[in-house]
């Protein structure tokens, strides 16, 4: 089956199929946001909402990780984690199923991060469509990500009375076929699926003032541009943009140590390069003092050197970083006043 | 399941010698008595556990077989932790990490090495090679700048080197003391007289980062070629794996392609790297 059709009144049985094959997140309404956590309740799943606090990088690139055991004395290590447990997320936007790709380019690069990947292996990625803006920070459109282009193993698109799946790998196929209620998505649906895609370029506009190639050669010629002199003036070095990023990855290494002291646990931890001490060495020289200069790391390592790396963009336009910015630094501004400065190099 | 790189092996302190008041240096043999299989200019990952990790420069060359030299500066928590280890103690280890000296193409050159104070510690990996492969190279002048004499590094390791074929050493001081003879002030004064076929010429500089863009500047004014001029990076690395970001410059992840970088490659980062020599 390429393409499923699910009538909306079939959803509830679906999830409560999908909840006994694995352990399931799905996005929940907390007060006034939303958070992707485990399915009690499926009726707290949420489908209609805007960007989660967190992106769901929590569940595959958890905030504080083990890496190994260790003992001191007798001096050993041992393997903290042997099985990965199979897991399902639900309801993920487009943009975070690119913050994942992004995710997957960098720990698949060698050397391999065995700990990701191993994770990843058994992570199995149900995707909705957003039909219109779900946010007013987003700047999906023109980071392309409004739209679905792969990194799902299922893709859910509503259609009024039913959603249509995509089908897009093994590990999706295994959760549509043999249900009586999932049918393969006939001719009039698939040609529903095309009118619904093509009401979406009405709603959904490019949100910089020029295409992202314009983006990139502007990034090249403006590393010494006021705009981040103006950046760094406002930023409080809080790390709120880094950690709800689905891109951001940085981390850091720590021992959490037991009370007898005889042995510990190795972690890694999320870490910012917005924090004042990233890039301080043991000499004492911090390489990136200011904040102007790691706030225009963060802006570069999204717009700028993952594209020569990769050829990949790592905003997926999600606005996190906009919305949660305690000092109203917003990314489509900062790109935007990028692209009409004058080129200074 | 894929094992992990995040893992260190086991390293056995074989000899442990306090250098100067504050450099501790340490014999590392790793379990099996595996080498290390380093190139100079590497570096490896070093765990005391419940303390973390930190990344330090191997100073021993691949030529020393069976074991792998460190040595290390007591400059925080780490480091004062594995100050207080000695012979028979363990290490983790990881690594090694990154690029070395571009040894493989300085074959048949001429090299002026140039270490400002514990920056002589990786460029000792460097040095001992060419000692095992001396045929290989061809005139090797090291220059050296300490703050004072006390604090210089491999004083008695130095004078052997003296001792080989075409070797001249020079080291300067900021502060002499009554014992010392030789040369007083910055490292860039004892750079003029170095007598150089510069397109024949290697030029190797580790050191502080304020350092090198002074002696650079000197090494350009001797018409080495850029891509002769060879630095090593001191960055913050927690993974080696390039993942951490820590040791970031720009797009480049110093853990993975350096911490040895050509001037021409320093050259063109555009900031955050206060080596250059503008």
């Amino acid at each position: 089956m390429k393409y499923g059709s699910i009538k909306k009144d079939d959803l509830n049985t679906w999830i409560t199929h999908l909840k006994k094959k694995a352990k399931l997140y799905a996005p929940k309404k907390k007060e006034n946001q939303f958070v992707f956590r485990p399915v009690k309740d499926i009726n707290d799943i949420s489908l209609k909402y805007i960007p989660t606090i967190l992106p769901p990088k929590k569940y595959y690139f958890p905030q504080k990780e083990k890496l190994f055991k260790f003992g001191v004395n007798p001096f050993k290590t041992s393997k903290a984690i042997s099985e990965f447990e199979e897991f399902i997320l639900f309801g993920v936007h487009t943009c975070d199923i690119a913050g994942i790709q992004c995710m997957d380019v960098v720990f698949r690069e060698s050397p391999e991060d065995p700990n990701y990947l191993n994770r990843k292996d058994k992570m199995i990625i149900i995707g909705i469509e957003c039909l219109e803006y779900c946010d007013k920070y987003a700047n999906c459109t023109s980071m392309g990500t409004h739209v679905p282009r792969g990194g799902y193993d299922l893709m859910m698109v509503d259609l009024g009375d039913n959603f249509i799946l995509h089908v897009n790998s093994e590990k999706g196929e295994k959760l549509v076929s043999g249900l009586g209620y999932i049918k393969e998505a006939d001719e009039k649906e698939m040609s529903q699926l095309e009118r619904v895609r093509e009401a979406k370029k009405k709603v959904f506009k490019e949100e910089f003032i020029s295409s992202l190639q314009k983006v990139h050669e502007a990034f090249g010629n403006n590393f010494a541009s006021g705009v981040w002199k103006d950046v760094g003036r406002r930023c409080v070095a809080c790390g709120n943009c880094t950690a709800v990023c689905p891109t951001c990855y940085c981390f850091d290494v720590m021992d959490d140590m037991e009370l007898s002291l005889a042995s510990g646990t190795r972690y890694r931890v999320w870490n910012s390069c917005q924090m004042d001490d990233f890039a301080k060495v043991a000499g004492g020289e911090d390489f990136r003092k200011g904040r102007d200069s790691r706030q225009r790391h963060r802006y570069y390592r999204k717009f700028k050197y993952p594209v020569d790396k990769f050829n990949r963009y790592f905003c997926v336009g999600c606005g996190r970083c906009t919305r949660t910015c305690m000092a109203d630094i917003n990314l489509v501004e900062t790109v935007n006043s990028i692209l009409s400065a004058k080129d200074i190099e | 399941m894929k094992t992990s790189p995040y893992k260190p092996m086991k390293g056995r302190i074989i000899e442990a010698e306090m250098l100067t008041d504050k450099e501790k240096f340490f014999r590392i043999e790793l379990e099996g008595k595996i080498n290390l299989a380093h190139d100079p200019g590497q570096f490896v990952m070093v765990s005391i556990f419940g303390y973390g990790e930190a990344p330090i420069s191997v100073c021993s060359s691949p030529t020393d077989k069976g074991y792998f030299d460190l040595t290390v500066r007591n400059v925080g928590v780490f480091t004062d932790k594995l100050h207080k280890l000695n012979k028979g103690d363990m290490v983790g280890i990881r690594g090694p990490f990154g690029k070395g000296f571009p040894v493989d193409n300085m074959f048949g050159y001429d090299l002026v090495v140039v270490g400002g104070g514990i920056g002589i510690v990786p460029l000792r990996s460097l040095i001992r090679y060419i000692m095992h492969n001396r045929n290989d190279f061809g005139n090797v002048q090291i220059l050296l700048g300490c703050k004072t004499p006390k604090e210089m590094l491999f004083k008695e390791e130095a004078k052997e080197w003296m001792k080989r074929a075409e070797i001249k050493f020079n080291c300067t001081v900021d502060k002499a003391d009554p014992e010392w003879k030789g040369n007083v002030g910055l490292i860039t004064t004892l750079i003029p007289g170095v007598d150089i076929n510069p397109s024949k010429t290697y030029a190797v500089v580790v050191g502080p980062p304020i350092m090198y863009k002074f002696v650079i500047v000197k090494l350009l004014e001797k018409n080495i070629p850029d891509h002769q001029i060879v630095v090593s990076l001191e960055r913050r690395m927690r993974c080696g794996l390039g993942k951490c970001g820590h040791c970031q410059i720009e797009g480049v992840y110093v853990c993975q392609s350096g911490p040895v970088f050509n001037y021409n490659q320093l050259r063109d980062f555009k900031g955050e790297c206060h080596e250059k020599a503008i």
